[in-house]
């Protein structure tokens, strides 16, 4: 049942859909920007703020775009009234914990870069702090790939 | 999932890709602009490689997967309207990319000689190079023809 719900997409949810999509790459560019930029800075001061600033200025309004629309989605598809019997199916379980749980660490690599920057611009290290938002962007890249292959292979 | 399952991810993976290190090109060529020394060009050179890697590997497994996808699935087909259309849009696409990739490599070449004169003070030269304005029309051009891969593939009109 819910594969069949999943499958059928009447044409008024496209938009959403599509705005759904333009978010999910949007901050997937900004985290392969941000973690390249970090990873390949070398100390140059240029690249550790491009690779914060792509963050902060690209992927999070793509991020907030990805989660609106997602949920606009999730409510035209009626997903909040599938029947107590039915489970939710794993391929939007993994969108969900990739989305919120994923989003949760998007803000933390946030405010670690974000002090880092500021220590970078008053002389006074930071770089360890970057190179933890690299980590976290990494492993955010890797989540999102997970979650593109789940809500588009549909498993379970 | 069945294997016509796994060749539809393949594909979107291919998609998300294309258009993920489309944006990180974006974010690159923006930070090029403001770029007027040797080491800083060189430093934004090296994430570009990444986002040039991405993308061919993006533009290579989309179209691959998705003309398998085309032939493989019984509800559509190769010489669908819509299908005829994301292809031609794709070549545009790949074509634009390309030619842009060879104008953002002219700022390069040139920051590479001035280091190796050891010449490492701004120059106006590579500052315009930076600033290409083909470069970046051809950019926006395979951008615009991506996302109308996008829409085509969302509404898929005439199917």
């Amino acid at each position: 049942m819910p594969d069949l719900l999943a499958a059928i997409r009447p044409d008024d949810q496209s938009f959403a859909l599509l705005l759904h999509l333009v978010g999910a790459t949007v901050v997937f560019g900004a985290l392969l920007a941000s973690a390249t930029s970090l990873l390949l800075a070398r100390g140059d001061t240029r690249l550790l703020r491009l690779g914060y600033f792509s963050l902060l200025l690209v992927g999070l309004p793509g991020l907030i775009l990805l989660r609106l629309a997602g949920e606009w989605l999730y409510r035209l598809q009626d997903w909040n009234n599938l029947p107590s019997q039915f489970d939710e199916p794993a391929w939007l379980s993994i969108g969900f914990v990739v989305a919120d749980w994923g989003g949760l660490l998007f803000l933390l690599a946030l405010a670690l870069g974000g002090i880092g920057v500021y220590r970078l611009r008053s002389g006074k290290g930071g770089t360890l702090l970057l190179k933890a938002t690299m980590i976290i962007s990494l492993v955010l890249i890797v989540a999102y790939v997970i979650a593109v292959w789940a809500m588009t292979g549909k498993p379970n | 999932m069945s294997f016509e399952d796994w060749i539809f991810s393949l594909h979107l993976l291919g998609a998300a890709t294309l258009v993920g290190s489309l944006v990180m090109s974006w974010i690159v060529v923006v930070a090029l602009r403001t770029a007027d020394t040797p080491a800083a060009t060189l430093g934004l050179h090296r994430v570009a490689m990444v986002a040039t890697a991405a993308t061919v590997v993006g533009l290579v497994v989309a179209i691959a997967f998705g003309l398998w996808l085309a032939i493989l699935r019984i509800d559509f087909h190769p010489w669908d309207g819509w299908v005829i259309a994301a292809i031609i849009l794709w070549v545009i696409a790949t074509v634009a990319l390309l030619r842009s990739f060879v104008e953002y490599a002219k700022p390069v070449h040139k920051a590479k000689e001035l280091s190796a004169s050891a010449h490492t003070a701004p120059s106006a030269e590579l500052t315009a190079l930076n600033r290409t304005s083909t470069g970046l029309l051809l950019r926006a051009v395979a951008s615009a023809a991506v996302v109308l891969i996008v829409i085509d593939m969302i509404w898929k009109p005439g199917a």
